[in-house]
């Protein structure tokens, strides 16, 4: 026999519902506490959504970046608030030291006006006079605020035309399943960015949409199995029968995290520091997510209970040509 | 049976063979992007360069030449988020109908009483008049000179409002003529947008009309957004008035039918105008950078037909006083009228440098723009910091597509490599769609395609662990497959319609490179079911034709 990488065993029979409280319990708590976090700590908001502008310079110099000396360049501006953070990224030379500058949105100003950025330059200048300006972007509040709103009523968005496609496609307690278990990816997501003050953005939007959608397709497989369980056995219990499609479909489940989460993290470590919050955000909501299929999702399923007298027939089977899958 | 009827597999060879052919030229970008330059460049009837004629060469012109484009954050570049502040039109559109009124206005004095303009709104035209017993009187003059709405969506509605207010007309543009100016200011502003760009000589340029009153600008290769800022932000509306006199107190009370305006080089000076211009920088013809008797820079002017002679008329009657040249609100120069001057040309003296001059003349010849513009959003990135973002993106991407193959085949042998071969050609397909629409790569889009290549084997996950379930229970090698792929249909669609949601919700949504991703998103999704379904499935069935395999391990 040919040799296999076998992450899970041919024949899984876990009972994923052994530890349901502690489980289920620790996603609230996660839940829970991700809303605290962002209550009491905030999200550390990019300009996107709070206005304002950052410069990206960089400088040739071996020797380390002294941030006081950037800081104290620029204090005589009196641009308000600024804050001064070093890049590090194992792409850059030695040489090569990369720094960002955030100043809040100015007032009076829509996007920086080219004095400031004139003098913030020149400021600059006096610690290294090689320091130059390799990228600027600038956010006035207006747009800000639009943005805000486009972000909210987009992840609005994707979760209601989830449970609407759900709903018709299995049951409606499948729905309230899934939207719990996307609730619960997208606030463990922004729970982790408020714990580690990430910079969260317009881009992170982008990537709580994908999350949504990855989560989604694995909540979907487990719960296409389940319908198919359901008719094949009628008389097992719901609990049961959810554990068997858990444990069909474990294999599948680890192997596309798997593939996901290789092609990810390669991402996450050589694809550079503009992105990396934006991957990382993915990277842990496909952990989350996968988690989240197989805890949070059927668990809410089985507390609202199924009218199993009713099954659904797979609509699959009515607009899918089978004629070249089965033609036995 | 396994078996894909001939149609089919035809089909799907040939559409993998264009996937391959369209994808190709990405792979030699800088040559195509070369060769595609200097079609161009032959296309406007430029002599090539032998440099050009070399490039042109080295991509067969038989060869499929779309390539994707890059993003600005990728090449480099600027891009600005302009609204346009379309109400101050309004203002110039009321101020210009005053005479008008108060001709009218005028002619009936024997009822109507002293007739004069008070200040206002601006936008707002309130006339005073003498008897307020006769206000309606004064309206119905007034509505006489009231015209119908010339737009489509306005038909049946005047131009103008006008209401009375105790002994004052208000007159100013009805909600259907707003509309409508709003919409032709917009497009007038895209247009000298784009000619002042063009004008500066950069590379294609993308500028749109975002939403109701913005404008979308990418400058791809430009150094800095502040360059554009100042090419566009000028409205560069040039007026010669006449002068009144001139103070040096800014907040001295005017008449309604005076401005004042500061002097643009020289602080504390200020003009007293006539805010009615004698001809406007539209009535030019051409404008280029010229020097004075003195030698210093000017911009030269000429007039078309009509102002030559309201100037040359203008002139001859106003011999020996000032008048001003008024750009952007700012008197540059305010001579004094030595002679009649006939034919229609001149220069414009201020302190200029070589370069203002030669950006005025560019300005005034592009036209200026209806109304000012305020920057909502802009963004710079420099050519290195995208040079390395693409660097990094290659790098990753090359990374995870070896991790994922290594992954596949370690865990399902031959399929696994079936599925590699058919993710090679998913990514391809990708890069042909992006190159045949238009598309634009993002650094995003760069992260959406490694996530696809992630998610993309999905779906083959997806059949094989069903074939391996199918053989557990004691299938038949080719029956196992066949219910595979049967019956992981239905799990394969809906995964993969409910992320085609969020991905179509991201890109109706975002904006920018949040929507470069979703483009990418989007398209990976369709290929990637494309090819774990047919492709890999082609692949299955011809190895299956060919080996009849009695057993099956996977």
């Amino acid at each position: 026999m040919a040799f296999r990488l076998k992450l899970v065993p041919e024949k899984t029979t876990f009972d994923f519902f052994k530890h349901q409280y502690l489980t289920f319990g620790f996603s609230v708590f996660m839940v829970l506490a991700s809303l605290v976090l962002v209550v009491t700590m905030g999200l550390n908001l990019g300009i996107d959504f709070r206005g304002g502008t950052t410069i990206r310079t960089e400088a040739d110099q071996t020797e380390p970046v002294d941030i006081g000396a950037y800081r104290s360049a620029i204090a005589p501006l009196d641009l308000g608030d600024v804050l001064i953070t070093q890049v590090y990224d194992p792409n850059f030379r030695d040489d090569q030291k990369v720094v960002t500058i955030r100043i809040q949105a100015q007032d009076g100003q829509e996007a920086i006006s080219p004095d400031t950025q004139a003098k913030v330059l020149n400021a600059l200048q006096t610690v290294n006079k090689d320091i130059k300006i390799v990228a600027t972007e600038s956010i006035g509040p207006k747009v800000s605020g639009e943005l805000i709103w486009t972000a909210v009523w987009s992840v609005l968005a994707a979760v209601f035309a989830i449970l609407v496609y759900i709903w018709l496609r299995f049951e409606w307690q499948f729905s309230v399943g899934a939207v719990a278990a996307l609730v619960h990816d997208v606030t463990v997501t922004i729970g982790i960015f408020s714990l580690f003050q990430f910079k969260f953005d317009l881009s992170i939007i982008a990537a709580l949409l994908t999350i949504l959608g990855y989560s989604i397709n694995d909540t979907v497989v487990v719960f296409d199995r389940l319908r198919e369980n359901l008719v094949k056995y009628k008389k097992m219990p719901l609990r049961d029968v959810m554990n068997l499609s858990v444990n069909e479909t474990l294999s599948r489940t680890v192997m596309t995290s798997g593939t996901t989460l290789l092609a990810l993290i390669a991402l996450l470590v050589l694809g550079g520091d503009v992105i990396r919050n934006f991957v990382f955000a993915m990277t842990w909501g496909v952990i989350v997510g996968t988690y989240s299929s197989v805890f949070v999702a059927k668990n809410i399923v089985l507390f609202i209970g199924l009218d199993r007298n009713k099954e659904k027939k797979d609509p699959a089977e009515q607009f899918f040509d089978k004629s070249d899958v089965a033609a036995d | 049976m396994l078996q894909i009827s001939l149609w089919k597999r035809v089909l799907i060879l040939i559409i993998v063979l264009i996937g391959i052919v369209f994808a190709a030229p990405n792979v030699f970008y800088n040559r195509v992007e070369g060769h595609n330059d200097a079609l161009s460049a032959e296309a406007k009837g430029n002599a090539l360069t032998p440099e050009q004629q070399a490039a042109k060469s080295a991509w067969p012109d038989w060869m499929p030449s779309d390539i994707i484009n890059l993003g600005l954050d990728l090449r480099g570049g600027a891009q600005l988020l302009a609204q346009v502040n379309v109400t101050e039109v309004y203002k110039a559109r009321v101020d210009g109908l005053w005479p008008e009124f108060r001709k009218a206005l005028a002619d009936e004095r024997a009822t109507l009483g002293s007739i004069r303009r008070v200040k206002s709104d601006p936008g707002v035209l309130r006339i005073q008049i003498g008897n307020a017993d006769q206000i309606q009187e004064a309206q119905r003059i007034a509505e006489t000179l009231n015209t119908p709405v010339a737009s489509l969506t306005g038909v049946g509605q005047k131009t103008l409002s006008i209401t009375t207010d105790g002994n004052q007309l208000v007159i100013q543009l009805s909600d259907a003529e707003k509309a409508s100016t709003d919409d032709r200011t917009m497009q007038q502003s895209l247009e000298i947008v784009r000619r002042r760009i063009d004008a500066a000589g950069t590379r294609e340029p993308t500028i749109v009309r975002e939403g109701s009153d913005r404008i979308l600008i990418q400058v791809p290769g430009a150094s800095s957004a502040q360059e554009i800022k100042q090419l566009i932000g000028t409205t560069a509306k040039l007026t010669f008035n006449s002068v009144i006199g001139t103070t040096s107190n800014p907040n001295q009370a005017t008449g309604t039918d005076e401005e004042i305006l500061p002097a643009a080089d020289q602080k504390g000076l200020y003009y007293i105008l006539d805010p009615l211009p004698v001809v406007t920088g539209e009535d030019l013809t051409d404008a280029r950078p010229d020097t004075d008797q003195n030698g210093y820079p000017a911009v030269a002017f000429r007039f078309n037909a009509s102002a030559a002679r309201t100037f040359g008329d203008y002139t001859q009657a106003n011999i020996g006083k000032p008048f001003a040249i008024v750009l952007d609100s700012k008197v540059i120069s305010a001579p004094t009228i030595q002679s009649h001057i006939a034919g229609g040309s001149g220069i414009i003296t201020g302190r200029f440098t070589v370069k203002e001059a030669t950006d005025l003349a560019l300005l005034l010849r592009a036209g200026a723009l209806p109304a000012s513009m305020t920057f909502l959003e802009e963004r710079t990135i420099g050519p290195e910091l995208g040079a390395d973002s693409i660097q990094a993106g290659k790098l990753a991407a090359a990374v995870g597509a070896v991790l994922v193959v290594v992954f596949m085949v370690a865990s399902y042998g031959l399929f696994g490599v079936f599925a590699s071969f058919a993710l090679g050609i998913n990514i391809a397909l990708i890069f042909a769609i992006m190159s045949l629409i238009g598309g634009t790569l993002t650094l995003p889009g760069i992260a959406g395609i490694v996530l696809t290549m992630g998610t993309a084997v999905d779906a083959n996950v997806l059949v094989f662990e069903r074939i391996r379930e199918e053989l557990r229970i004691a299938k038949k090698p080719a029956r196992a497959i066949e219910l595979g792929y049967e019956r992981a249909m239905s799990a394969i669609i809906d995964a993969n319609v409910t992320t085609f949601l969020t991905a179509v919700i991201l890109f109706v949504l975002g904006a920018g490179p949040v929507r470069g991703f979703a483009v990418t998103f989007l398209i990976g999704i369709v290929t990637s079911v494309f090819t774990a379904i047919w492709v890999t499935r082609l692949f299955v069935s011809l190895w299956f034709a060919r080996r009849r395999p009695k057993d099956l391990v996977l």
